[in-house]
C-alpha cells in the first residue's frame, strides 16, 4: 500500500473547470511565446492564442451552463458547477475577448506576451473564483487574480501613472483581501466550517445568529469583497488605479473584476448567510448609498474622461448592490441582467478612451475629447450609446438593468432606495451628457490632432471590438426576454432559501 | 389585433429610416431627401391609419393594436393600439414633423446624416408615444423623445445652446424620473404594465403626481416652464417648431389618456390646484408674450399660455373640454411650427428676430405677409377660425366647473389678440427696421412649398372642426372612456 492509496483523492470533474483551465493553458503558452518566440512575433501569436482561449472557454462555459442544470459541489466539495458560474464565466470570457481586441494596439514597449498571459490568467482566476463554495477555494482564487491584475495594471513602464497605479492596488487590495482573510477566521472560528452551505447550517444549528464573530466576520467579509468590487467607502484605490493603468486593463478591469465580485457577494451572502439576512441587506444598501453618493458627486468634477469613468464605475457598483440587497429572487436575476450591458459599456467606453489616447498620445480630458463624434462618428456614437447605457436611459440594456434593480428594490419593499436610485440617476446624467456634450457640442479647436500627420491607424480590432459590445449593449434593450431567461435560471441555482 | 401593422409601421419606418441614413453614406442632400420621401411615406401611413380606424365602435376603444411580449415575467409587452382622438395628434406630429425636416433640407443643416437621423429618431419616438399601451412602453418612446431633442438643440442651436440643453434635459429628465417611480410602483404592485387591463387604473395620488411631474414639465405647466425660454430661442427654428408643436402635445397627451383618464380619482381631487396653475400659466404667458422682445419669445411664451388653455379643456372633464382640447392640440401644432418656421425664415434674412429692428416687411413681400396674416389671425382665434372652435369648447367644457375659469379663457383669448397683433404689425407693418436689408426676399416657392400646406389645413379646420371634434370622444358623457370620471 503506498501513500497515494492511503490518502484519498477527490474525483476531478475537469469539465467544471474546463473555463478556467482553458484560460491558464492560454496563459501558459504565452509565457512560452515570450521566450521562444522572436519579438516581432509575439505579439501577434499571443494575442490570437489568448483570443482563441477566451473563444474556447466561452464556448465550454456555454456546455457547462447547458449541462448544469443543477448546482453540485464537485471536486471534494471545493468548487460549485452550476448556471451562476457558468454565466458569470460567459461575462468575464466576453469582457476579456472584447478586451484582446481593444489592447490589439497596446503600445507597450516589452513584455507583450506576458502582457497576455496574465489577462487571460486574471479571467481564469475569475471564472475559478465565481465556482467558489468554501472560504478557501474564495481567498485563493481571489488572490490569483488579484496578483495578475497587481502587474497588469504596473505593466507599462513608460507610462508615468502606471506603476504608481500598481504599487496603489497592491497595498490596498492586499490590504483588502487581508480583512476578507481576517474576516473568513473569524467565521471559521466561530462556525468551525469552511464550507458556505456548512456555515449556514452551523449558523442556524447553534444559533450563531447574533454571534459577535460570524457577524464581525461577516462584516469584514463585506468590507473585503467591496474593496473588490470598488464600492464605497472601500472605493479610494479605483480613480488612481483606473486612471494610470492601462486603458485596455482598466477597461476589463471595469467589467470583469466587478461582476466577479458582485456575483460572489451575491454567492456567498445568501447561501452562507442566508440567518443573516437582515443584517447584509441593510449593510449592503448602507454601502449601495453610499457608492451612489461618493461616485456621483465626485464624478461631477473630473475633467479627465478614465477618473470619471472611474468614478462612474464606483456609482455603478452602487446601483448592481441594490439589487443584492433587496435579497430576494427578483434581485439575483436583476443583478445577472444588468452585467451584461454593464460589462460591454464598461470595455467598449474604456476602448474608445483607448483610441483617442493612442490618437493624442496623452491623457483623454473632456478638453481634448471634443470633436471626436465628428471626426471618428463611430467611436463618436458608441461613447453615446455607452454613456446612454450607463445613465440607464432606453434603447440600452442598462435602462433594463436599472428597471430591473429598482423593481427588484420595490418589491423587497424599499422605496426609499428606489428613490435613492432615481436621485443618483438624476445627478449622473449631468456628467454622462456632460461626456457627449464635449463629444459633439463643442468646437476642438486648439488642440494638435495627430502630430505627426496623416491618419491615425485604423483599428480595425478595436473597433471590432466595440461593435461587438454596442450589440450586446442594443441587444439586451430588444432581447430582454431570452436574456433574462438564462439570468433566472442561474440565479435559481442559488436556491434561495429564504 | 386587426390592422395593427399599420401601427407597427408608423413606428419602426421612421426607426428604420433613421438607423439607414446613419450608417448609409449619403450626400447631405441626399441625406435630406430620403428623410423628406420617408416622412411623407409616415403621412401616406397615417392616411391609411385613418382609414382603417372605425370611429362608429366607440370612442374610447384601442384599435389598430398589435402586441408581443417583451419580458413576459413581470408582465410587460410591446403593446401598441390607438385611441380614437391619438390618431389626430399622430397626424399632426408627423405633418409637423415632416414640415421640419422639409425646413432643414432648405436651409441645409450640416452634418446632414446625423441632423436626419434624429429627426426621424424624434418621429418614430413621438408615434410611439402616442400609440404606447404599456406604461414601460410609454417612458421608453418617452424617454426616446429626449435623446435626439437633445443633440438637435445641443448641436445646430444658437449661441447659448450648451446651456438651454442642459436646462432643458434637467427639467425634463427630474419630471421623467418621478414618472419612472410611479411606473415600477403602479406595475410591480399589480404584476402588468399593460394600460389596457382594469388593474392598470390606480387612485393612488402619489403615483398620480408622478405621472403629473413628468407632463407638466415637457409641456410644460406654469411654473416649471425655467426651460422653455432658452430652449425655444436657441433651438434650430424648425426644432423649436417641433418642440412646441408636437413634444409639448405629448405631454398634453399624457395628461388626459394617463392623468385623466387612468386616474380619474386624483384627477377630481387634484383638480382645481391644476386648473388654477394652468390659469396661471394661461394668464402670464400670454402677458410674457405681448412683452416679449422678439419673435420667438411671442411664440414661445404663447406657447405656454396655450398649453394653460389646453390643460383648462382637458381637466374639465367632460365632453366639451376635451374635443375642444383636442382641436386645439391640432391646432395648435400646427400654427406654432408654421410660426417658428416663419421666424427662422425672417432671421435668415434679417439676421435676428428683435421686434425693435424689424418692420415693413409687408412692402414688396406679399407672400410673407399673407402668411404671417393668416397665422396670425388664426392664432388669436378669430371667429370662424379653428383656434376659436377650439378654444370656445374649451370654454364650454370649463364652465361646468365654475363660470370663473371661463372668464379667465376669455381675457387670455383678448391677450392673445393683444401678443399675436403686436407680433404682425412689429414684423410686417410700421417703418422699415433696421436689420431689414433692402434686398431681403419674399418667401420663396419652396418655402411657401412648406409652409403653405400648413396654413391650409388650418384653414381646412377652421371650415370643419367637426372632422375632429366628431371623431374623438363623441357628443355625450356616456361614452366608456368617461363614464368612469364620474
Amino acid at each position: 500500500m503506498t501513500l497515494a492509496d492511503s490518502i484519498p483523492t477527490p474525483t476531478i470533474d475537469w469539465f467544471a473547470m474546463s473555463p478556467a483551465l482553458t484560460l491558464l493553458g492560454a496563459s501558459g503558452i504565452c509565457l512560452l511565446v515570450a521566450v521562444l518566440l522572436p519579438a516581432r512575433a509575439r505579439r501577434i501569436v499571443s494575442a490570437w492564442v489568448v483570443g482563441a482561449a477566451f473563444v474556447g472557454a466561452f464556448v465550454f462555459a456555454a456546455f457547462l451552463y447547458d449541462k448544469s442544470p443543477h448546482p453540485e459541489e464537485v471536486i471534494a466539495n471545493e468548487v460549485v458547477r452550476d448556471r451562476l458560474g457558468a454565466l458569470t464565466a460567459l461575462i468575464i470570457c466576453g469582457a476579456g475577448l472584447a478586451s484582446v481586441g481593444v489592447s490589439w494596439r497596446i503600445r507597450l514597449r516589452a513584455h507583450v506576451a506576458e502582457y497576455y498571459a496574465l489577462l487571460a490568467a486574471a479571467a481564469g482566476g475569475m471564472c475559478f473564483l465565481v465556482t467558489a463554495t468554501n472560504l478557501i477555494t474564495l481567498f485563493l482564487s481571489l488572490e490569483w487574480f488579484s496578483i495578475c491584475l497587481y502587474v497588469l495594471c504596473a505593466i507599462d513602464v513608460d507610462v508615468e501613472g502606471s506603476l504608481e497605479a500598481g504599487l496603489k492596488y497592491l497595498v490596498v487590495g492586499g490590504f483588502g483581501s487581508a480583512v476578507l482573510l481576517f474576516g473568513s477566521a473569524l467565521v471559521y472560528g466561530a462556525t468551525g466550517e469552511v464550507g458556505f452551505s456548512q456555515i449556514a447550517q452551523a449558523i442556524s444549528a447553534k444559533d450563531l445568529v447574533h454571534d459577535p464573530f460570524v457577524v464581525a466576520g461577516l462584516s469584514m467579509i463585506i468590507a473585503g469583497l467591496g474593496f473588490k468590487a470598488s464600492a464605497a467607502p472601500f472605493h479610494m484605490w479605483t480613480p488612481d488605479v483606473y486612471e494610470g493603468a492601462p486603458t485596455p486593463v482598466t477597461g476589463f478591469m471595469a467589467a470583469a473584476t466587478k461582476a466577479t465580485a458582485l456575483v460572489l457577494t451575491l454567492r456567498l451572502l445568501t447561501t452562507a448567510f442566508p440567518a443573516e439576512k437582515q443584517l447584509w441587506t441593510i449593510a449592503l444598501a448602507v454601502i449601495a448609498c453610499t457608492s451612489l453618493a461618493v461616485g456621483n458627486l465626485a464624478a461631477l468634477v473630473q475633467r479627465n474622461v478614465k477618473r470619471m469613468l472611474a468614478y462612474s464605475s464606483i456609482s455603478q457598483a452602487g446601483f448592481m448592490l441594490i439589487p443584492i440587497a433587496a435579497g430576494n429572487a427578483l434581485g439575483g436575476r436583476a443583478l445577472l441582467f444588468y452585467l451584461i450591458p454593464y460589462g460591454a459599456m464598461s470595455v467598449a467606453a474604456f476602448a474608445v478612451v483607448a483610441a483617442r489616447e493612442r490618437e493624442l498620445g496623452t491623457a483623454v480630458t473632456f478638453d481634448n475629447i471634443a470633436g471626436l463624434g465628428w471626426e471618428r462618428p463611430f467611436l463618436g456614437v458608441a461613447l453615446w450609446v455607452c454613456m446612454l447605457g450607463f445613465a440607464g436611459l432606453p434603447l440600452t440594456g442598462g435602462f433594463v438593468g436599472k428597471f430591473y434593480a429598482f423593481s427588484a428594490a420595490y418589491d423587497r419593499g424599499w422605496i426609499w432606495l428606489v428613490i435613492v436610485g432615481l436621485v443618483a440617476t438624476a445627478v449622473s446624467l449631468y456628467y454622462y451628457f456632460g461626456l457627449v456634450r464635449a463629444v459633439y457640442m463643442r468646437s476642438p479647436a486648439g488642440i494638435g490632432l495627430a502630430p505627426a500627420g496623416g491618419q491615425p491607424p485604423r483599428e480595425l480590432a478595436l473597433q471590432t471590438a466595440v461593435f461587438g459590445c454596442l450589440v450586446v449593449t442594443v441587444g439586451s434593450f430588444f432581447f430582454v426576454e431570452p436574456l433574462i431567461k438564462l439570468c433566472r435560471m442561474a440565479a435559481e441555482s442559488l436556491g434561495y432559501p429564504f | 389585433m386587426a390592422n395593427g401593422w399599420l401601427t407597427d409601421t408608423l413606428i419602426l419606418l421612421p426607426l428604420g429610416g433613421a438607423i439607414f441614413i446613419a450608417i448609409a453614406p449619403l450626400p447631405r442632400l441626399a441625406a435630406g431627401l430620403v428623410a423628406l420621401v420617408l416622412s411623407l411615406f409616415e403621412i401616406a401611413f397615417w392616411g391609411g391609419a385613418l382609414s382603417a380606424f372605425d370611429y362608429n365602435v366607440g370612442a374610447s376603444s384601442i384599435q389598430l393594436q398589435d402586441r408581443a411580449t417583451w419580458f413576459g415575467e413581470l408582465g410587460i409587452s410591446y403593446h401598441v393600439g390607438f385611441a380614437g382622438f391619438a390618431l389626430w395628434l399622430v397626424g399632426m406630429s408627423v405633418i409637423v414633423m415632416t414640415a421640419a425636416i422639409a425646413y432643414a433640407v432648405w436651409v441645409g443643416r450640416d452634418h446632414a446624416r446625423a441632423y436626419f437621423a434624429s429627426m426621424l429618431l424624434l418621429t418614430a419616438a413621438l408615434v410611439g408615444v402616442f400609440a404606447a399601451q404599456d406604461y414601460l412602453l410609454f417612458y421608453v418612446f418617452w424617454e426616446a423623445m429626449l435623446i435626439p431633442l437633445y443633440v438637435l438643440v445641443g448641436v445646430w442651436g444658437g449661441p447659448g445652446r450648451l446651456r438651454a440643453t442642459l436646462m432643458f434635459f434637467i427639467y425634463t429628465m427630474a419630471g421623467s424620473l418621478l414618472m419612472l417611480a410611479s411606473i415600477i410602483v403602479l406595475g410591480i404592485s399589480h404584476g402588468s404594465f399593460d394600460m389596457t387591463t382594469p388593474s392598470a387604473f390606480d387612485n393612488s395620488t402619489w403615483i398620480f403626481l408622478g405621472f403629473m411631474a413628468a407632463f407638466v414639465v415637457k409641456a410644460p405647466i406654469f411654473p416649471f416652464h425655467g426651460w422653455l425660454p432658452e430652449a425655444y430661442r436657441e433651438a434650430p427654428a424648425e426644432v423649436a417648431g417641433v418642440l412646441s408643436g408636437a413634444v409639448s402635445k405629448a405631454a398634453a397627451y399624457g395628461f388626459l389618456y394617463i392623468a385623466v383618464i387612468h386616474f380619474p380619482g386624483p384627477t377630481h381631487d387634484l383638480r382645481t390646484p391644476i386648473l388654477v396653475l394652468a390659469a396661471i400659466g394661461l394668464i402670464y404667458g400670454s402677458l410674457l408674450a405681448f412683452r416679449a422682445p422678439d419673435l420667438r419669445g411671442v411664440v414661445a411664451y404663447s406657447s405656454l399660455a396655450q398649453l394653460g388653455l389646453i390643460t383648462f379643456g382637458v381637466f374639465a372633464t367632460n365632453v366639451a373640454g376635451l374635443n375642444g382640447a383636442v382641436l386645439q392640440m391640432v391646432n395648435h401644432g400646427l400654427i406654432s411650427a408654421a410660426m417658428f418656421m416663419l421666424a427662422g425664415l425672417v432671421e435668415l434674412r434679417t439676421g435676428t428676430g428683435r421686434f425693435d429692428r424689424l418692420g415693413g416687411m409687408a412692402k414688396g413681400r406679399p407672400a410673407l405677409a399673407t402668411v404671417l396674416m393668416t397665422l396670425g389671425i388664426i392664432a388669436l382665434a378669430v371667429p370662424g377660425s379653428g383656434a376659436f372652435a377650439g378654444e370656445f369648447l374649451i370654454l364650454t367644457g370649463v364652465f361646468t366647473s365654475g363660470w370663473g375659469w371661463s372668464v379667465v379663457g376669455a381675457i387670455a383669448i383678448v391677450l392673445a389678440a393683444m401678443y399675436m397683433l403686436r407680433l404682425i404689425s412689429a414684423v410686417l407693418h410700421r417703418s422699415k427696421g433696421s436689420a431689414v436689408p433692402e434686398g431681403a426676399r419674399d418667401l420663396r416657392l419652396a418655402e411657401l412649398g412648406l409652409l403653405v400646406p400648413l396654413v391650409v389645413l388650418l384653414v381646412f379646420l377652421s371650415a370643419w372642426p367637426a372632422a375632429i371634434t366628431d371623431h374623438t370622444f363623441g357628443q355625450t358623457d356616456q361614452t366608456p372612456a368617461l363614464t368612469r370620471l364620474r
